[in-house]
């Protein structure tokens, strides 16, 4: 199998993460719950992966690291942790629905939106983001990269903003986590939502937050904690505040292991190498006839995606075609982000995503230019 | 069980703080372990680093480095 969806989870991961998994599963106790050996090994594994993570970011301290099961889970802790109704939010059509659809949940409690517009070509403005900012703006909630697109999304340009008209910045980094290099203190970003099984390489199941020092999130869950067990209330500490429950110990043991890896190889590297896939592919595939590309290529700060479809031809059909005659994996339809869709016009036919990974090879590269040829030849 | 003797208990706020506790205390080669906090004390965290009386300066110091706040500092019985 070729495998080319890594923009929704990436399948190979490092020798080192299966280890550390592995090692995990044969030696953990609970976290937090107890001072025998098996706990405090659990308590280390996952110190060690708060550290890293904040290396990673720039985190002002390993204490700002929260560990969530995914993205999702981050997104809906910060944006029902921060608004309250009357509060403003700034957000774009770029956006997946993990920040949409608890943005829209917010709507019905009081919160208003302004959703800036894109481009047919999956750009937006940075000055309507700018000018979409109001007196009870709470913050501007977005990407660091489309899904969809695998368009940028220029965050400390954002941050810079934010940071000027005094709002909170929340930023949802699913595609680019372990892409392009993010530092949390100098794009001035208050929230980051990270998951751990894209481009982060970890298992699925893992994700978390950084969240800015002296920052208050009213948590989405409380329970049990390892901590204050007399107190009726959560603890407010954190990064206790929000991680209620058992957390994700073997999880979190392969993301701090795939940390390490992403350090050792360097991102700079791996982008590298995924990049060249992509150009290569999107050279090769651009000029076929028939064949259309979604997103802006007109600039090399892009998230390793193309995105096409071929004629008239369902989405779904190509990828189901791509896997049965080329075995090439790929995902079609609708990709979580509707109002991207709307915006590219492919809405009714959903669009085939080729997303790709530093362990792709050229070959695969060229097998799948050679598959959409023959598919577009047809 | 054990003989108990008077030490030096330090209680943190989360296990956060108490896993950088001995992550900092080992790189700093200073004394002591992490302990399932005594009944006597209450104590938000179910951690606690035990040491000897002797050594509370010592560990302050370490602490103070790496701008680690403890919940409480303890003398009682382990």
């Amino acid at each position: 199998m070729i495998y080319m969806d890594n923009a929704a989870t990436t399948m190979r991961k490092p020798e080192e993460v299966i280890t550390a998994v592995m090692n995990a599963m044969n030696s953990m106790g609970n976290a937090g719950r107890g001072a025998h050996a098996a706990s405090l090994s659990a308590s280390r594994v996952i110190y060690n992966a708060r550290e890293a993570l904040a290396r990673f970011f720039n985190a002002e301290s390993p204490k700002q690291i929260v560990f969530t099961n995914n993205s999702t889970e981050s997104l809906n802790i910060a944006i029902k942790g921060l608004l309250e109704p009357g509060d403003h939010v700034v957000t774009t059509m770029l956006e997946h629905n993990s920040v949409l659809r608890p943005l829209y949940e917010m709507e019905q409690k009081g919160v208003s939106l302004t959703i800036v517009k894109s481009d047919k070509q999956g750009r937006i403005s940075y000055e309507e983001v700018e000018e979409a900012v109001q007196e009870n703006t709470k913050a501007i909630i977005c990407t660091n990269g489309s899904n969809l697109t695998g368009n940028y999304v220029d965050v400390k340009r954002i941050g810079a903003i934010a940071k000027n008209k005094g709002v909170l910045f929340v930023v949802d980094a699913s595609q680019t986590a372990g892409v392009y290099p993010i530092d949390v203190q100098e794009m001035n970003i208050d929230v980051l939502c990270f998951t751990g099984h894209k481009s982060l390489l970890g298992p699925q199941g893992t994700g978390g937050l950084c969240v800015r020092e002296g920052l208050k999130l009213k948590p989405l869950k409380s329970g049990g904690s390892g901590v204050l067990t007399y107190s009726k209330e959560h603890p407010s500490d954190m990064p206790t505040a929000l991680e209620a429950g058992t957390l994700n110990g073997h999880g979190i043991a392969g993301l701090g292991a795939a940390i390490e890896y992403l350090e050792k190889e360097g991102i700079d590297n791996i982008r590298e190498k995924e990049l060249q896939h992509m150009w290569k592919f999107y050279h090769g595939v651009k000029e076929i006839p028939g064949v259309k590309v979604y997103g802006d290529f007109e600039t090399e700060l892009r998230c390793p995606i193309v995105t096409l479809n071929i004629g008239d031809y369902d989405s779904s059909e190509v990828s189901d075609e791509l896997l049965m005659t080329y075995g090439i994996s790929t995902r079609p339809g609708a990709h979580c982000a509707p109002l991207m869709h709307e915006a590219l016009g492919t809405v009714e036919q959903g669009a085939v995503r080729f997303s790709f990974s530093h362990y792709n090879t050229n070959e695969e590269i060229e097998a799948a230019i050679q598959a959409i040829k023959e598919l577009a030849e047809e | 069980m054990r003989v108990k003797e008077l030490k030096l208990v330090i209680t943190f706020h989360t296990t956060a703080d108490a896993m950088a506790m001995e992550k900092c205390c080992k790189e700093a080669n200073a004394p002591g372990r992490l302990i399932p906090v005594p009944r006597a004390i209450s104590s938000g965290c179910g951690l606690a680093w035990c040491a000897d009386l002797s050594e509370k300066d010592g560990l302050l110091e370490v602490m103070a480095k790496v701008g680690l706040k403890q919940e409480d500092i303890h003398k009682c019985m382990v």
